[in-house]
C-alpha cells in the first residue's frame, strides 16, 4: 500500500518535472533577442557567429536541441553558462547550499515563532492574548515576503542598525571551508565566530521568509490545538492536575499537528520560491540571486539548470511531505 | 444565523478601512494629473533628497519629500498607483478568466480533460512563481502589457485549483442532478448551477489576487524588469529607495507604507466579500 503509493507519486514527479522541462525550454527558446550576439563585440564577423552557435548547439532545431540538453541532462551534464563560461552543474551545486541554509534556518523560525503563537493563542483562548494574536497572524499572512524584508532593512539596517542586511558573510574574514554548507561547517569547526557572522547576516533575510509561513502555522495550529482540547482525554489530563501548558504540550500537540505538518511541508516550497526575490534584496549569495543575474543576462543554459534544479527541490518536498503523512497517519498506515 | 451578526459583518470596520483606502489610492491614481502636486519626472538638482514636511529643511509643496534626483516622492507614488492599479485590474482578471474556465472544465468534465489540466497545474506549482515572472518578462520584453501578461499565465492556477474542487462537489449535488434530467446542457448546468455557487470563493481570490498583482509587479520594478523605467512605478520607487536608504530613508518608507496598506486592503476585502456572499458561512 505505502509503496504502492510510493511509485505512483514518483512517476507523477517525473512527468512533472519533464513537463517542466519541456516549458522552460519552449519559454526561453521563443525569447527575442541573441545570446550569442552579447557575448560577442560589435562588428564580429558571421562567420564568428556562426562558429559559437555551433559550439553552443544553437544552429539546431528547438525539438534536436531539446534531445540534446534533456540527453546531457540524465548524464549530468547540464551544458555550459554562456555569461560565466563555467559548467552550469557547478555553478548550481556552488550557489544551492546559500539558499538551503538560507531556507532551513528561515522554515525552523517559522516553527519556532508560530508553534509558541499557536501554543499562547490555544492556552488562553477567548481571551484578549488570542484575539491580538489572531488579528496579527492575519496581518502577517496578507504582507508578503518582499515587503517584509524591506521592512526589516529599515528596521534593523538603518533605524537600529544591529544585523547586516548585504551578503553572506563578511567579506574581510578567512574563511577555512572546503564546502558551500559554510552554516554547518562553522558549527562542526566550532567556529562559532564564523557561525555568528553568518547568521548575523541570514537572519534578516530568515525572518523575511518565516514570517508570512509563521502566520500560517499560527492558525492552522491553534484550530486544531483547540479542537483536541476539548477531548476526552486532554480534559483527563487536566483532571488529573497538569496545568493547561503541561496539557498543551504533553498531550494535545502530537495530536493536533498532524494537518499542520502537511501544510508546513507544501508551504515550504513557497517559502524556497521566495528565496529568488529575498536573497536579491539581501545580495546574499544564493541561487536565487544568480537566477535573476541569468535571466537578466539571457544565460540559456544557466536558467534551464537553476529552475530544473528549484523544480526537482519542489517535488522533492512534496513527495516527502505525502511519505511522512503516510507514515504518520493512522488510518492510511492501516488502510 | 441571525440578522445583526450578518449586518455587523457586512458593515465590519475592516472592510470599510479597506474600502476606503483602495478607493482613495485609485481615485488619486484616476485623477493623478489633478492631485499631484508636482510633475512626477521633473528633476530639480537643488532640491535633492528633501526631507517630508515635519522635518528641518522640508520645501513647501514637496509633502514626502523628494528623491536623490529632487523628484517629488508624492508625486510619484500617486502617478505610480496608475501603472499598479492597471495591471492589479487586468492580471487578476485574466488571470480569474483563463483559472475559472480550465476550473470549470476540469471539474466539472472530470476524465481525460481533468487529468490533463490537473497535470498541467503540477507543472506550473513546480515553477518558482517569482523567477517565472522573470523569466517570462524576459522573454516578453518589458512593458506593461507584458507584466499583465505574465503574471496571468503564472497565477491562473489559484483559480483553477479552487474551482476545480468547487465545480467537483457541485456536480455530485442533487440540485444539478435534477438539472441534467429536466434536460439542460452540460454547458448550461455549468454556467447556470455550478459557477454561481463557487464565485464567493472567485470573487474573494480575485481580490487576494489583485494585492499579489501589485506585488509582482513591484518585484519586476525593482529588479528593472517592469515597464520602461521612465515612468514612476512603486517598485521602481522602493529600487531606488532602498539605494539611497542611508541618505534618505523616506523614500523607501512612503511606497513601502503604500504597497503594504494596498496589498492588506486587497486580502482584508476578500475576506470581507467572502464571508458576506459565502452561503455556508453566513
Amino acid at each position: 500500500m505505502l509503496l504502492q503509493r510510493f511509485l505512483v507519486r514518483l512517476l507523477t514527479m517525473l512527468v512533472t518535472l519533464f513537463g517542466v522541462t519541456i516549458v522552460v525550454f519552449v519559454v526561453i527558446r521563443v525569447a527575442p533577442g541573441d545570446p550569442i550576439a552579447m557575448m560577442l563585440p560589435p562588428g564580429a564577423s558571421d562567420d564568428d557567429i556562426a562558429r559559437l552557435r555551433a559550439l553552443y548547439g544553437l544552429d539546431k532545431s528547438i525539438v534536436q536541441q531539446f534531445f540534446i540538453w534533456l540527453g546531457g541532462v540524465l548524464h549530468g551534464d547540464f551544458g555550459t553558462s554562456i555569461s560565466l563560461r563555467q559548467d552550469v552543474l557547478g555553478l548550481v551545486f556552488n550557489r544551492l547550499p546559500a539558499t538551503l541554509e538560507l531556507a532551513t534556518v528561515a522554515l525552523l523560525m517559522a516553527i519556532a515563532i508560530g508553534a509558541t503563537a499557536a501554543i499562547l493563542g490555544a492556552r488562553s483562548r477567548g481571551t484578549a492574548i488570542e484575539a491580538g494574536i489572531d488579528i496579527a497572524s492575519g496581518a502577517t499572512l496578507s504582507i508578503p515576503d518582499f515587503l517584509w524584508g524591506l521592512v526589516l532593512i529599515l528596521l534593523f539596517g538603518v533605524l537600529v542598525p544591529v544585523f547586516d542586511i548585504s551578503g553572506r558573510v563578511s567579506p574581510e574574514l578567512d574563511l577555512p571551508f572546503v564546502t558551500q554548507f559554510y552554516l554547518v561547517e562553522s558549527i562542526l569547526r566550532l567556529r562559532f565566530d564564523l557561525t555568528w557572522d553568518l547568521l548575523k547576516h541570514m537572519l534578516m533575510p530568515a525572518i523575511a521568509l518565516a514570517l508570512p509561513l509563521a502566520a500560517i502555522i499560527a492558525q492552522l495550529l491553534k484550530q486544531s490545538l483547540k479542537e483536541v482540547l476539548d477531548l476526552d482525554y486532554v480534559v483527563l489530563a487536566r483532571v488529573k492536575g497538569f496545568s493547561e501548558t503541561q496539557v498543551i504540550l504533553r498531550e494535545a500537540l502530537k495530536n493536533a499537528a498532524l494537518p499542520t505538518l502537511t501544510l508546513v511541508g507544501v508551504q515550504f516550497t513557497f517559502l524556497i520560491g521566495g528565496t529568488v526575490i529575498v536573497e536579491r534584496l539581501f545580495s546574499y549569495e544564493g541561487l536565487g540571486n544568480m537566477a535573476i543575474d541569468a535571466v537578466i543576462n539571457r544565460d540559456l543554459p544557466l536558467i534551464q539548470g537553476i529552475v530544473l534544479v528549484f523544480a526537482l527541490l519542489f517535488v522533492l518536498i512534496n513527495l516527502a511531505v505525502d511519505m511522512m503523512y503516510a507514515l504518520l497517519n493512522p488510518r492510511l498506515r492501516h488502510g | 444565523m441571525d440578522e445583526a451578526r450578518i449586518a455587523r459583518r457586512g458593515l465590519s470596520p475592516r472592510l470599510w478601512l479597506a474600502g476606503g483606502w483602495l478607493l482613495l489610492a485609485l481615485l488619486a491614481a484616476i485623477f493623478a494629473p489633478l492631485v499631484a502636486p508636482q510633475d512626477p519626472l521633473a528633476q530639480d538638482l537643488m532640491l535633492e533628497r528633501l526631507p517630508p514636511f515635519w522635518l528641518d529643511g522640508a520645501e513647501p509643496g514637496y509633502w514626502l519629500g523628494t528623491d536623490s534626483l529632487g523628484r517629488d516622492l508624492l508625486s510619484r507614488l500617486i502617478f505610480g498607483g496608475r501603472i499598479a492599479f492597471i495591471v492589479a485590474f487586468a492580471a487578476a482578471t485574466s488571470a480569474c478568466l483563463i483559472g475559472s474556465a480550465l476550473g470549470l472544465i476540469a471539474g466539472y468534465f472530470g476524465g481525460w480533460a481533468d487529468r490533463i489540466i490537473s497535470r498541467v497545474v503540477d507543472v506550473w506549482m513546480a515553477f518558482p512563481p517569482v523567477l517565472f515572472a522573470i523569466l517570462l518578462v524576459a522573454v516578453l520584453g518589458t512593458g506593461l502589457s507584458s507584466v499583465i501578461l505574465a503574471i496571468a499565465i503564472i497565477d491562473w492556477t489559484r483559480f483553477c485549483r479552487v474551482i476545480r474542487a468547487g465545480a467537483m462537489s457541485q456536480a455530485r449535488m442533487d440540485y444539478v442532478e435534477s438539472a441534467r434530467i429536466a434536460g439542460y446542457g452540460r454547458i448550461g448546468i455549468m454556467l447556470r448551477e455550478v459557477l454561481p455557487n463557487v464565485l464567493p470563493s472567485v470573487l474573494a481570490l480575485l481580490s487576494l489576487e489583485m494585492g499579489i498583482a501589485v506585488i509582482v509587479e513591484a518585484i519586476l520594478s525593482f529588479v528593472n524588469l517592469s515597464i520602461s523605467t521612465d515612468d514612476p512605478t512603486w517598485g521602481s520607487i522602493i529600487a531606488e529607495g532602498r539605494l539611497s536608504i542611508h541618505q534618505a530613508w523616506w523614500v523607501l518608507v512612503f511606497p513601502l507604507i503604500t504597497l503594504i496598506l494596498t496589498v492588506l486592503s486587497f486580502s482584508q476585502f476578500g475576506e470581507a466579500l467572502k464571508a458576506r456572499f459565502d452561503p455556508v458561512l453566513r
